[in-house]
């Protein structure tokens, strides 16, 4: 059997060259899969450490929001949730190409990406809302300390 | 002939056919452990939200976050992510062309049992007592 990099009478230069093989797609998928794999190892375990700091210390709401106040951890909050919740959705994608038979199969690969946007948007805004959370008297005295 | 006159067609072998393996069995746990956490992320959006939100919303997530059901599936899902966290280790050094024996797998998915069972308990022992 040729391989998709050989050249057949069928598949010219241009193809074997991009190599995609007959679905005209995948590397993207595979190299997002797994570039969202390396970046979830450091974000993962620290929002898990983080929230299991805050659990422990029996964290307050003032605590939770002073937390997210810091401007390291809301970054870091952003970075992990965009970084999971994009991991999420190509491999559920995968999960539902593999195991859906149903006639909504289509339907079902579109709300999942519709889904994990959606979830995405809401915690990233609750943690950016935390973040720009600034006190109004706190900003004055960071004015009159420049001048 | 009609497609319905026809014997049917042969099927290939279904799970329940198989002998079990430690690669079949680190496979279907990693997609399991996916999908579960895939639900879990519920949760974490419940919780960022619920303190962007204000007291009662977050007093209304502590309330369930802290209740026996919701400290089960807070345990299950820390043991999900480590074991997901391990396996996807390993798929990425499998990437690599390297680990990717019988005699390598079954080495690999006893050293992500131990791992990921160790982290779990040592994380909620960590939390309960240590902090």
């Amino acid at each position: 059997m040729a391989h998709k990099w050989e050249d057949t009478a069928f598949k010219g230069p241009m193809a074997r060259a991009k190599g995609l093989g007959s679905a005209h797609a995948g590397l993207h998928h595979w190299m997002g899969q797994k570039l969202t794999a390396i970046a979830n190892i450091p974000l993962v375990l620290w929002a898990v450490w983080s929230f299991a700091s805050l659990a422990a210390a029996g964290a307050e709401l003032a605590d939770v929001q002073a937390f997210f106040g810091a401007p390291a951890h809301a970054i870091l909050m952003v970075l992990a949730l965009a970084s999971i919740f994009y991991h999420m959705a190509l491999g559920l994608q995968v999960a539902i190409e593999d195991y859906s038979h149903s006639a909504f199969k289509p339907v079902f690969l579109m709300l999942v990406k519709l889904v994990t946007v959606a979830l995405f948007v809401t915690a990233s805004f609750s943690v950016l809302k935390m973040g720009f959370a600034v006190d109004v008297t706190d900003m004055s005295a960071l004015v009159q300390q420049s001048m | 002939m009609s497609a319905s006159q026809l014997p049917p067609r042969p099927l290939s072998p279904h799970i329940g056919i198989w002998k079990w393996s430690i690669n079949m069995v680190l496979s279907i746990l990693h997609r399991a452990s996916g999908i579960a956490l895939s639900v879990g992320s519920l949760m974490l959006v419940w919780f960022l939200a619920s303190a962007a939100t204000g007291p009662e919303a977050y007093d209304c997530f502590i309330g369930f976050a802290t209740s026996v059901f919701g400290q089960i599936l807070l345990f299950g899902w820390t043991g999900a992510m480590f074991f997901h966290l391990c396996s996807g280790i390993r798929h990425l050094i499998m990437d690599t062309g390297r680990m990717i024996t019988i005699p390598a797998a079954e080495k690999a998915g006893f050293f992500i049992f131990v791992v990921s069972i160790a982290l779990t308990f040592g994380l909620w022992g960590c939390i309960k007592f240590f902090f």
